[in-house]
């Protein structure tokens, strides 16, 4: 291998570049994502905040798909109680504040959901 | 591939794999499972529409509801409920001398909720499909904006999204999503209402009560009283979609 | 393989150049597309389909003509075709990749256009012709890739190429048909609903497909060294010829049907098209163009000693391709939607976008077909 310390020089070169984020991140100083807000004190939840941020989009999409491809529009909160499978009744009901709240998260992960090009921002109060 | 030597366990696969193909040609075929016993319909009476001081509340409670747009550019219109004239909408039952009663009353159209939609059979994703109950519904989720539904339908009832929604709507209702370019839309007899037990929109909304909407296959539902007493005609019956929108005569 | 497509004379290269550009303005006139909407085109509520689902419509015939060559030569022993089999494969996938970017760009949510295929809907024929599409482009991709490795080592093709090829036959014809059963099955829309659609596209399919794959023979014999020879060339001239007075005769029995039955939801889309209704005369001259360029290409090719003179046969070509070009690429799709269910004319013109994407889809074809052609010719030794 003639070319071997220019190769390796290469590959460590690119790790360097592709990795960029981690050394940019660690180097910064910020941790975690900054917390998200909840606007009111929670009366109920559909689950545990843990539960809910590993896989709120999975439950969504199940919601989505049960509401409007079956028609059945009745779940479950946390402890059992009956509540309305909506992401614009139930969801936004009480997270109504997309920067405070979704944003938060999302914007540090890059993560760009679709679900706001169609549903509103803030939900009405019923 | 596993061998299987006993016969018992070959047989068994066997059973298995034409069962599966039974009941996925059952869904093939497009059979209407009989999930819900409801049929919901509606019953629009042209003699009571209040064209003259141009009410349009229903429409406008429709579109108001379900943050329809009102795209000015008449091309890219999108339009759940709308008034048409009685030989437009009737095209097929011509007649050089109908009653002016008749000929001079708008038509309220919309989508026909037909029992075979030809819409939801071309639909290469069924984002657009038939609910047991009757209603044609909409997927916006899974629409992919090939149009061939607004190709299909045999009564101009569908509007596409042909540029985003959102700056042409003067409120937006939170309490429900609007859509997005690049998808098909119509009415979906409330759906979201119906299915907590309310009527649509427009049948709320019209001061005249010109709107009846009820389940066909209730003998005693508003709609069935008034098909018994009246004659009512459907569009384009000719052609086998069996619409669930009547218009009293 | 593909890189003795990339060097070349300054002719060659000034030819890619263009086409490389025409392309990038078609994407960025999509780029456009995608930012505002299909409403950058001329498309409307009354006329959803248009410009993009006609060019589709009449490149899926183009790319099923390649059975013409195939078929003669894999199962009858046609020994002409042996040498154009291959460049009519590479039309053929040059063709339907062409067909499925126009379908690309015609969908208003092309990021979800794979829920075809999760969601997959055996009673769509849109399902099917993603399907069919999908896989003609894959067989003769794999067929022409095969056909032309073994070229390249002087060697026959291997055994399990034949059943692909001689698979591809029938696949040809389904792909034309599924696509008439997308539009000849609505019973919404009397101009497509009848029998003969399927027919029609097949026919006119077979006269377009060979005619242009003569220009292109004719093309390649001025510019390299590859000879079809008269006899290939020939044959294909007479299929034209035949299948051309086919669709004419089609056309001829659909006015007879429409016009004497003179049911008016039927009569009136003939009517748009050759006579104009009120607030819509935009087809009516290109139709009687079409008109007239068919009676002059049936004119110049029913006589053998015309066929056999080169120019003769271009012109006769670019009529036959121009005149099935304007009747399915103009007026089958528009002339389906006016007038509409409520009895509107609506008007329909494409827009410049619109139009700039369609040549950029185009440029994107020729590409193809360039590169395959000239890796071909090249692996053969053909080249100037």
């Amino acid at each position: 291998m003639r070319d071997g310390p220019r190769i390796a020089a290469g590959l460590a070169l690119f790790l360097g570049l592709a990795l960029a984020p981690v050394w940019q991140r660690a180097a910064s100083g910020r941790a975690a994502p900054a917390e998200p807000v909840v606007a009111r004190p929670a009366t109920r939840c559909v689950a545990s905040r843990d539960v809910m941020r590993a896989s709120h989009m999975r439950l969504l999409d199940a919601w989505r798909d049960k509401v409007v491809r079956t028609g059945r529009r009745a779940a479950e909160d946390a402890d059992g109680r009956p509540l309305a499978a909506s992401l614009t009744g139930t969801c936004l009901g009480c997270h109504d504040n997309k920067k405070e709240f979704c944003d938060r998260c999302h914007e540090q992960l890059v993560v760009k959901p679709v679900c706001w090009s169609c549903h509103p921002e803030k939900a009405e109060k019923s | 591939m596993i061998e299987s030597e006993r016969p018992e366990r070959r047989l068994f696969l066997k059973l298995a794999g034409l069962g599966a193909l039974g009941l996925s040609a059952r869904r093939i075929l497009g059979g209407a499972a009989g999930g819900d016993a409801r049929r919901w319909a509606m019953v629009v009476d042209p003699s009571r529409c209040r064209w003259d001081d141009g009410c349009n509340g229903c429409i406008r409670a429709c579109h108001a509801a379900h943050n329809v747009p009102s795209v000015p550019d008449p091309r890219h219109e999108v339009k759940w409920v709308w008034k048409e004239k009685f030989a437009d909408v009737f095209a097929d039952q011509e007649a050089p001398h109908v009653a002016e009663s008749l000929a001079r009353h708008p038509i309220l159209t919309l989508c026909n909720h037909c029992d075979d939609p030809p819409c939801a059979r071309v639909c290469p994703t069924k984002a657009t499909f038939r609910r047991d109950d009757g209603i044609v519904a909409m997927d916006p989720h899974r629409c992919i904006g090939c149009r061939y539904c607004v190709a299909a339908c045999p009564y101009g009832s569908r509007s596409f999204n042909w540029v985003d929604p959102k700056p042409y709507l003067a409120r937006l209702d939170p309490g429900f999503p609007a859509r997005t370019k690049g998808v098909v839309e119509k009415c979906t007899f409330c759906v979201e209402r119906v299915d907590e037990g309310r009527p649509p929109v427009c049948v709320e909304g019209c001061p005249e009560k010109a709107l009846l909407f009820g389940d066909l296959n209730d003998p005693r539902s508003p709609v069935r009283e008034v098909l018994r007493a009246r004659y009512a005609l459907r569009r384009r019956p000719g052609l086998g979609t069996r619409p669930a929108v009547y218009y009293l005569v | 393989m593909i890189e003795r497509a990339l060097a070349g004379r300054r002719g060659y290269r000034a030819w890619i150049a263009a086409l490389a550009a025409l392309v990038a303005l078609g994407a960025l006139a999509y780029a456009r597309q995608l930012e505002g909407g299909l409403g950058i085109t001329g498309m409307s509520r009354d006329v959803s389909w248009g410009l993009y689902v006609a060019q589709f419509t009449f490149l899926v015939g183009v790319a099923a003509s390649a059975v013409i060559v195939v078929l003669p030569y894999a199962v009858h022993g046609v020994k002409e075709f042996a040498r154009l089999a291959l460049l009519g494969e590479m039309l053929a996938i040059a063709a339907v990749s062409m067909c499925l970017l126009f379908i690309f760009v015609d969908m208003g949510q092309p990021a979800r256009i794979l829920n075809v295929l999760l969601y997959p809907t055996p009673r769509s024929p849109m399902f099917w012709d993603m399907v069919v599409l999908s896989g003609y482009l894959g067989l003769n991709a794999v067929i022409a890739k095969a056909s032309l490795d073994a070229e390249r080592r002087a060697q026959p093709a291997p055994a399990w190429v034949r059943p692909l090829v001689l698979l591809s036959i029938p696949w040809a014809v389904s792909i034309h048909t599924v696509t008439a059963f997308l539009y000849s099955g609505l019973a919404a829309r009397p101009f497509w609903m009848t029998a003969l659609l399927a027919p029609r596209f097949l026919a006119s399919a077979f006269a377009s497909g060979p005619a242009l794959l003569i220009l292109v023979l004719l093309v390649l014999r001025r510019l390299t060294r590859f000879d079809a020879g008269a006899a290939a060339i020939g044959r294909l001239a007479t299929i034209a010829t035949y299948a051309l007075a086919t669709s004419v005769f089609f056309l001829l029995v659909e006015l007879f049907t429409a016009l004497y039955g003179n049911i008016p939801e039927h009569v009136s889309h003939f009517r748009y098209l050759y006579l104009g209704l009120p607030g819509g005369r935009t087809l009516v001259p290109w139709s009687w163009a079409a008109v007239l360029l068919a009676a002059l290409a049936l004119a110049l090719l029913l006589a053998p000693s015309a066929r056999r003179r080169e120019g003769v046969l271009a012109l006769a070509c670019v009529s036959i391709f121009a005149s099935i070009w304007i009747e399915k690429g103009l007026g089958m799709i528009v002339t389906g939607f006016v007038p509409s269910p409520l009895g509107r004319v609506a008007r329909y013109v494409p827009t410049a976008p619109e139009i700039l994407i369609a040549l950029g889809i185009y440029g994107a074809g020729l590409l193809i077909l360039t590169v395959l052609t000239r890796t071909a010719l090249s692996v053969r030794g053909e080249l100037a």
